[in-house]
């Protein structure tokens, strides 16, 4: 037990601490806050606060747990809402009313509720640490699987099925001559990177039901993306619509540092929404981390590790899990802060010397790996960054992209000119085109690859194009180059642009993607022979049938074959009828 | 259990801090009373504590203290304000001392100034439209209650009529009871009695409270202010069920207050010697808006954000757009050519827009209207940069007619009068007369059914 010696905002240094770990949790104080031991030097610790130290003195006590942060997990975690220590914000309602109060001392997950488990192993089996013991249905579609914890091997000398609650014992192990009881709790310690057998690449995407991002500039399953952008600039919509439609199986998404009203969104919102694949409420799949701006920062510090290590229990289960960082600067700033009381030499705009190794350190969390049990799981990590002023060269930016592979780069002129996604598709990237190529061949059709390679010439083209018509007008420009300005136009504003607030639009299935790229470029073609034989431009650029392409958005999933097959008849009946009509002209 | 301790081991006196030595145990963030020779106080509050002794910040000017007759009072409790509807119509200081030389005001109970958070499982969405009556925020940046959103001003540009306007002309369908928290950070006499003067003309003075801490009061004061208004408006919204606009006036005064703090504390400095964890410090002032789910009242915040330089990638404006839930622009550009609001859709924005509109909150086809009115106000502003580099007769036809759009629309819905109150059927038509200039087919982000509800065919054009 230590004596508190110093209190200067999250930061206490108390006296009397030999003995105590790294990074061991502790309770600080009358009021038994919780932090974490920082900094040892001799008998005193350095220890983050992870709520508001107002009222603590000097002369309170410190009390180790003898323990590192670590998350409890087991059945009962999915749709829980938690602060950036693994506390539900619910429980602390229930205790301190709407306003988060000090010292609250909660378990995760409920300990009375029984959970139907299912063994699936045999007495006697040889076990290791991983090995799956049994499952408990915790949704209609997920099966929570109970895996032996970690440091445990041996022989399996009972196992039970039936009802029972988490702290319940299921199985009894062997272990290295010692009869070990397990209940359905694992805890992980969050600063520890879990294990796994192998890490592979992946050559699948993440579906997002997002054009831009699926079309153009998509994230393997297990892949890392980084979407920096100035406030505005469209992140947390984006990130809730992966969140909502993305093909994982479970979403984590940690608000770390962001508005209290965006997580009252999610938490309004997710629970009426139904997941497009299973049709079942999205927040069965879901958990959440909050840890809003004005929450503790050193809580916001642990939220990222907290989620990380959650997604990685979930990966071991062999699911695919997309964790939602929002955002990542706020994170880092959390760090920055502590770094500045700790009085470290300050790196790069303040910002401390470790930043972007432990920017990396998270990132590499991600991943396609083989579990301990041979199941085949990932973590696919989107991560926002909030870079000041917009400005990406700034280190919390430019320490992601170094470990990042798909880069959306948003965009302040275009979400200006509300054009949402704002993802800039001139500067935006995804190593993983070469990788998942395959896939696209083989499941949304062998012509994919190439017409997006069409696509983002054309965009380009346009791009430099709409430099010369800055200086001397469109109609300056020769007959096919209008041609390219318009098909630009026509895939930024019809295909790239996606409104996240209309029912139809939010959601486009690759199968839509792939007709409605196809028919763009199918006008573009059909444009491009008509100019050869003739037809002036203008003509075309003020073609009726551009506004059916435009509402191809509205098109309903299921309508998708027949709607594109009539919209190409009425494509070709336009333009025959354009150059019958010229050379009918042109005779006379 | 209560201590008051007084101590006269006051070691230095720099800037807005003093040392204290032999301190037995203050508390963090701990309130103290320092005593001078003349026999005049100043409140302050602990910084850092440790054995023996503690750092103080004073919030009030340090002149005439000394090192061996000044002495220092430990209160034994964090900041905590006494606050009562008795409070409405008075007017108050930056550390809320009555001004308005009438008798002090009774409280009914009192609270820890720097709040707590709301948890976010207990807050409801903001979700009714507030009609400010005027068009470019009805229409196009939409405020709802519990909201927080910022005006990004600059020096010279008419923040201040805009926010006093809004504050007299809000107004939400069925209407309950509705209060104003003013508070003044650092701004001039002459714009803090602007204000007093425009409640008072409205009438709505009975309903307001304000704090004023002027450019000439001591600038550690303003770091208390915003939280004491803020403390007051949470009792007026969540006990009593006002539902309340906040004031916050000017933020930027406020963070300057916030860094010379840093740096007499002698802090490794952030971006432009503004500390590292102001985002932190500037979400507990902008995060204490919102609804919370069983209680009647809800803040809404209205902060004026001054862009040094007019640069919205300062660090002031640009850490604040990133807590709060959108931002109204004003634009220099419009403000020189007389319109009035100078607001400038294109930089602005509300992010709880959607939540407030729509069919039974305003009406169906705002939205679109918003989006499309955005959108070729936008191509609008290219069509404008073309033409000042060809001329306007080398225009296309589209391009002409989009230049028409864009100078109609400035004139016609973004200008109105500094008395004007538009109702949001009036801001809609205006929006669809200035939409029916464009094509048809034009109108892509409108729904088809609206544009034959209300495009006008016989605009002229």
């Amino acid at each position: 037990m230590g004596i508190i010696e110093k209190i200067a905002g999250p930061l206490v240094v108390a006296n009397g601490m030999m003995g105590s770990n790294m990074y061991d949790v502790v309770k600080v104080g009358k009021l038994k806050l919780i932090g974490e031991i920082i900094q040892l030097k001799k008998e005193k610790a350095v220890i983050q606060v992870y709520e508001d130290t107002g009222g603590l003195r000097p002369g309170e006590t410190v009390v180790s747990t003898g323990l590192p942060l670590a998350v409890e997990l087991a059945p009962g975690i999915l749709g829980k809402i938690y602060d950036g220590v693994q506390r539900p914000l619910d429980s602390i309602e229930k205790i301190s009313g709407s306003f988060i109060g000090r010292g609250i001392d909660v378990a995760p997950l409920d300990k009375k509720k029984k959970w139907k488990f299912v063994a699936q192993i045999k007495k006697g089996a040889r076990v290791s640490e991983g090995a799956i013991l049994g499952f408990v249905q915790e949704t209609q579609l997920l099966k929570h699987y109970i895996m032996v914890p970690k440091g445990i091997s041996g022989t399996v000398e009972k196992i039970k099925e039936g009802n029972f609650t988490i702290e319940d014992e299921v199985a009894v192990v062997k272990s290295n001559g010692k009869m070990v009881s397990l209940n359905m709790i694992q805890k992980r310690s969050v600063r520890t990177p879990g294990e796994y057998k192998s890490k592979f690449a992946s050559a699948e995407p993440l579906v997002t039901g997002q054009r831009v991002v699926d079309t153009f500039f998509p994230v393997a399953m297990g892949g890392t993306a980084a979407l920096p952008g100035p406030f505005g600039s469209g992140k947390t919509v984006h990130q809730h619509q992966l969140a909502k439609f993305s093909n994982a199986d479970i979403v984590l998404y940690v608000g770390c540092g962001e508005r209290g009203n965006e997580m009252t969104e999610v938490l309004v919102e997710f629970p009426e929404l139904l997941d497009p694949k299973t049709n079942r409420p999205l927040m069965e799949r879901t958990v959440l981390i909050a840890n809003t701006s004005n929450m503790p920062v050193a809580a916001r510090e642990a939220s990222i590790y907290t989620g990380i290590t959650i997604a990685e229990y979930f990966r071991d289960m062999g699911y695919n899990i997309a964790l939602m960082a929002d955002s990542t600067s706020r994170w880092a700033e959390a760090m920055r802060e502590m770094s500045a009381r700790l009085e470290e030499m300050p790196g790069e705009e303040a910002y401390p010397a470790y930043l972007p190794k432990r920017l990396a350190e998270f990132y590499e969390r991600a991943g396609k790996v083989e579990s301990l049990n041979d199941k085949i799981g990932s973590i696919t990590i989107i991560g926002a960054v909030s870079p000041a002023g917009g400005d990406i060269s700034e280190p919390v930016s430019q320490g992601t992209l170094r470990v990042t592979k798909t880069f959306w780069a948003l965009d302040a002129s275009l979400a200006n000119s509300r054009h949402f996604p704002s993802i800039n598709w001139l500067n935006s990237y995804s190593l993983y085109l070469n990788a998942l190529n395959e896939w696209y061949v083989k499941n949304i059709g062998e012509s994919f690859p190439d017409n997006r390679k069409t696509a983002m010439t054309l965009l380009q083209r346009e791009g430099e194009l709409k430099d010369i018509v800055q200086l001397v007008g469109a109609d300056a420009l020769p007959d096919a180059e209008r041609i390219v300005l318009e098909v630009g136009r026509i895939i930024r504003e019809d295909f790239l642009r996606q409104n996240a607030y209309d029912f139809v639009d939010a959601f486009t299935g690759m199968e839509k993607q792939k007709k409605m790229l196809e028919l763009i470029l199918y006008f573009g073609t059909r444009a491009n022979d008509a100019v050869k034989v003739g037809v002036p431009s203008d003509k075309i650029v003020t073609m009726k049938i551009r506004a059916d392409i435009s509402r191809m958005k509205e098109w309903k999933e299921e309508d998708v074959a027949s709607a594109s097959k009539k919209l190409k008849g009425e494509i070709d009946s336009a333009f025959d009828a354009l150059i019958k009509e010229e050379a009918i002209s042109a005779r006379n | 259990m209560k201590f008051e301790i007084e101590y006269k081991t006051i070691e230095s006196v720099a800037g807005p801090l003093v040392v204290v030595k032999n301190v037995r145990n203050a508390s963090y963030n701990e309130i103290v009373r320092i005593n001078m020779a003349n026999g005049e106080s100043r409140l302050g509050q602990v910084l850092e504590t440790g054995s023996g002794y503690a750092v103080v910040q004073v919030f009030g000017a340090t002149s005439g203290m000394n090192i061996d007759k000044t002495s220092v009072t430990f209160l034994g409790d964090t900041f905590r304000y006494g606050v009562s509807e008795d409070m409405f119509g008075r007017i108050f200081d930056g550390q809320g001392r009555p001004i308005d030389v009438k008798a002090s005001v009774k409280y009914e109970e009192k609270f820890d100034v720097n709040g707590e958070p709301i948890n976010p499982v207990s807050r409801a969405m903001p979700s009714d439209f507030i009609e400010t009556g005027i068009s470019s925020i009805d229409g196009l940046i939409t405020l709802v209650r519990g909201q927080k959103l910022p005006i990004f001003s600059a020096s010279g540009l008419p923040h201040n009529e805009l926010t006093a306007q809004i504050a007299k002309q809000a107004t939400v369908k069925g209407s309950e009871s509705f209060a104003v928290v003013f508070a003044a950070i650092g701004i001039t006499y002459d714009d803090a009695t602007y204000f007093i003067n425009e409640f008072k003309k409205a009438g709505s003075l009975s309903r307001t409270v304000a704090f004023i801490n002027l450019a000439d009061d001591p600038s550690i004061e303003r770091i208390l202010t915003p939280r004491i208004a803020l403390t007051t408006a949470e009792y007026l919204a969540y006990e009593k069920g006002y539902h309340v606009l906040v004031i916050l006036n000017d933020m930027t005064n406020y963070a300057e207050a916030l860094r010379e703090l840093a740096s007499a504390r002698e802090e490794v400095p952030g971006r432009r010697g503004y500390p590292g964890y102001m985002y932190t410090d500037l979400a507990g002032i902008y995060e204490r808006a919102g609804i919370i789910k069983g209680k009647k009242g809800s803040i809404t915040q209205l902060d004026v954000v001054t862009m040094p330089g007019d640069d919205v990638t300062h660090p002031i404006p640009d850490l604040t757009g990133y807590i709060t839930e959108g931002q109204i622009f004003l634009s220099r550009d419009l403000a020189n050519r007389n319109i009035y609001p100078p607001v400038n859709p294109l930089g602005s924005l509300s992010r709880l827009m959607n939540n407030g509109i729509g069919s039974g909150k305003t009406r169906e086809d705002h939205r679109g209207v918003a989006d499309q009115l955005y959108g070729a106000y936008a191509k609008a502003q290219e069509a404008k940069n073309l033409s000042s580099v060809v001329g306007a007769e080398a225009l296309s036809d589209s391009d002409k007619v989009l230049l028409k759009f864009g100078e109609d629309f400035e004139k016609r819905f973004l200008g109105q009068g500094r008395n004007e109150a538009r109702t949001i059927e009036d801001t809609l038509n205006i929006g669809w007369d200035l939409l029916s200039y464009l094509k048809e087919e034009d109108l892509t982000r409108i729904k088809r059914d609206y544009i034959a509800k209300y495009y006008k065919k016989d605009v002229k054009k």
